[in-house]
């Protein structure tokens, strides 16, 4: 067995990607990619596999790759799942497969799962779409809402089956999250987005935008016209935090940002839509959504950027590679603190005020409780703040699908075995049903429900 | 898709829009609102909807230059196409229990009291309306509103149509003049909104008031549009756009509405 350690992919390096929006990791290169798949020891009972919330046959995908293999590593991976240039970028792969890996302790780490991933992924977007082609139609179609991780998955599940599928988008472009979301940085939308699509269309799926559901066309209307409906709309509001000084000019949610300069394309110089980025900026969050919003600001405003965080950097939810990045381009962590007023002048944010935090017993989640030290307030000078603290649900479907039973949270409750919620025919999955988590627990979300889908439409024939 | 059918000029600087959308004429109410994105790469921009015809499968837009996109949108012809309408978004204006409803508008907010006046009246349902603006030539659609409404009055800053003063000199007149007013929907610039609302108050009058908040996405994603009303913080896009007017903290909104102006002004200079 070979103990070489981990490959790291190329990088964009940080004095320069902090002036530009380009893909900051870069990928392996052939030789590298090689490299790293020869790591992979093909253990029997694969760990790895059970990491994965889609169940991907990862040994397999990486024996071909050994082989320099390409079309048949993408054959193993398009069984499980279907956006791997996507999943390879933005899974918490730490955390799942590679998180399970063998290698991961001793043997130099774990397999670069992800990137070989993304490696694959990159490689069946060059091929392109003309391998594709819509099956022949089985008569019975499907609404998708939401045209975001889970929709997708849902979609192309159902499109391959032979439905008819129509996704529904609010907005002017498809994609949901990874559109609106995650940064250019760490997703190229032309380059990989909007191809991972064109696949979907490819396969005959239909993309109705700028159609809110519920707004401009009801739920019963939706179940007149479709023999299935897929709710995957994605978290909502944005979570402040009710201290004073919140709606102060210069302070924004997450999202706000996020969607300014991803989906309005305002990081760019001619950009019509607006967006402020201060000097100095504070971000409260730690989890991947502040990562984002905290690189993104200190590649338009150029000035100081802090996360501000109660717990510890241990207890950090970002992928561990997001919060490397971050460091790397001097963005500063400030941990074991919490805001407690957002300090202004003349309407405008100046400073934030915050006290040190230390930590005492587990709490519910089992991690340690932060608790204030008191007396410990101090102020930091900032001309913005930038609020990730994740999102409530959107009130939206709550308000135009009547009879849907929900949680006391707000998401839709389902059965978990199909996604299908308290209405007959109308499943649901992804952020809308667990509060916001990951692009591929959405994607699994999205495949179980067309599974679902798949099984009971057939049946009816 | 999005058809601009019909181009009217009605006051300076200020252009109707009747827009061919099917989807959205289909479903809209009064007081709901569409986003616009003028042409590709343009913003998001939110309008309320003034008129609609589902037959005809018709909204009709309102739009004063103010801005680069609607400017840029002034330059459309009749035949071109907007990039982009989403739409209806928000809640309907919801104010059929109050029996004597006066409407109050100000400048181009008096096109968007408008269908509400068209609609209680085929309902029959009473409304009088209060129209003010700077001066006469920024007013329109007298005509319309007399078909529709029981009595119009009008201000103008200048005196130069109806009574000289505010919208608010004519309301204390109609209060003072023992009018019964169960409630007050008032649509026009945040201030106008505010003077109202405070005038309402000391007579115990519901008021309700149309936010034009800045908006992103306007289905409930961005925050952008939050403002404090009795004291918790609501999204205009999805709680709103129509609120307690005794309940808003106008300060607040106005000083948040101005944050991208300097940007607004780059953007001019461009255009």
């Amino acid at each position: 067995m070979n103990n070489a350690p981990r490959n790291k992919t190329l990088h964009q390096s940080a004095q320069e990607r902090i002036h530009n929006f380009k893909e900051v990791n870069l990928g392996f290169d052939d030789a590298l990619m090689l490299e790293e798949a020869s790591r992979c020891i093909n253990c029997k009972n694969a760990p790895c596999r059970t990491g994965c919330p889609v169940g991907i046959n990862i040994p397999a995908f990486i024996k071909c790759l050994t082989q320099n293999d390409k079309d048949g590593a993408l054959e193993v991976i398009s069984q499980s799942s279907l956006l791997p240039a996507i999943c390879g970028r933005v899974c918490p792969q730490e955390n799942q497969c590679e998180g399970k890996c063998i290698r991961k302790a001793k043997l130099g780490g774990s397999v670069a799962i992800g990137a070989l991933e993304r490696y694959v992924g990159d490689y069946g977007l060059k091929k392109g779409t003309s391998a594709l082609k819509a099956p022949a139609p089985n008569g019975k179609s499907v609404a998708v809402i939401g045209s975001g991780p889970a929709g997708l998955a849902c979609a192309a599940d159902c499109a391959q089956a032979g439905f008819k599928v129509t996704v529904f988008e609010a907005f002017h472009k498809a994609g949901g999250v990874l559109v609106y979301g995650i940064p250019e940085f760490r997703l190229p939308k032309d380059d990989v987005v909007a191809k991972e699509i064109d696949k979907l269309k490819a396969l005959g799926v239909e993309f109705r935008l700028n159609t809110v559901v519920g707004k401009a066309i009801t739920f019963e209307e939706l179940k007149e016209q479709y023999d299935a409906i897929f709710i995957g709309t994605g978290a909502g509001l944005p979570m402040f935090m009710n201290i004073p000084g919140e709606n102060l000019n210069g302070v924004s949610s997450a999202n706000e940002l996020l969607t300014r300069a991803n989906l309005m394309q305002a990081y760019k110089e001619d950009a019509i839509t607006p967006i402020y980025c201060g000097k100095s900026i504070a971000v409260i969050g730690a989890g991947n959504v502040a990562m984002d919003a905290a690189r993104t600001a200190k590649r338009i405003g150029g000035g100081e950027v802090y996360i501000i965080y109660r717990r510890g950097r241990e207890e950090m939810p970002a992928r561990a590679e997001e919060i490397d990045h971050a460091e790397e381009e001097g963005i500063k962590l400030v941990l074991l603190t919490n805001p407690v007023e957002i300090l202004g002048k003349d309407g405008k944010v100046c400073g934030i005020k915050c006290v040190k935090m230390q930590l005492g017993e587990p709490d519910a989640s089992g991690r340690r409780r932060p608790e204030p030290i008191e007396g410990s307030e101090f102020v930091i000078d900032v001309d913005q703040v930038i609020v990730a603290l994740g999102t409530s649900p959107n009130p939206l479907v709550r308000k135009s699908c009547a009879g849907m039973e929900f949680s006391k949270k707000g998401t839709i409750v389902v059965d978990e075995e199909t996604m299908q919620t308290s209405i007959e025919g109308i499943y649901s999955g992804g952020d809308a049903v667990t509060g916001a988590a990951t692009v591929i627990l959405a994607m699994g979300a999205g495949r179980k429900a067309a599974k679902a889908i798949i099984e009971k439409l057939n049946e009816r024939v | 898709m999005n058809k601009l059918l019909k181009i009217f000029d009605v006051a300076p600087r200020v252009k109707k829009y009747v827009v061919h959308t099917p989807v959205v004429s289909k479903h809209c109410l009064p007081g709901q609102f569409v986003i616009v994105i003028v042409e590709e790469g343009g913003e998001r921009v939110p309008f309320t909807i003034c008129d609609y015809d589902r037959e005809q499968e018709t909204i009709t837009l309102l739009v004063q230059e103010v801005g680069y996109s609607t400017h840029r949108m002034a330059m459309l012809k009749e035949g071109d196409e907007l990039h982009a309408l989403v739409g209806p978004l928000g809640n309907p204006t919801d104010l059929d229990e109050y029996q004597n409803l006066v409407l109050v508008g100000g400048g181009i907010g008096c096109a968007v009291i408008y269908p509400q006046a068209k609609l209680r009246h085929q309902k029959g349902l009473k409304s009088d309306v209060i129209m003010g603006a700077r001066t006469k030539e920024l007013l329109f659609d007298i005509d319309e509103f007399k078909a529709n409404c029981d009595n119009v009055y009008i201000s103008t800053d200048d005196g130069s149509l109806g009574t000289k003063g505010f919208v608010t000199t004519v309301l204390q007149e109609r209060i003072d003049a023992g009018d019964k007013i169960d409630c007050v929907l008032v649509v026009g610039p945040m201030i106008m909104m505010k003077n109202v609302s405070e005038l309402t108050r000391k007579y115990n009058i519901p008021t309700v008031v149309s936010m034009n908040t800045i908006m992103v996405d306007g289905t409930g994603m961005c925050g952008g549009c939050r403002l404090t009303v009795d004291g918790q913080t609501k999204y205009a896009c999805v709680d709103g756009p129509e609120f307690d007017g005794h309940k808003v903290d106008f300060d607040e909104a106005m000083m948040r509405s101005k944050f991208y102006r300097e940007h607004e002004q780059k953007c001019n200079l461009r255009g």
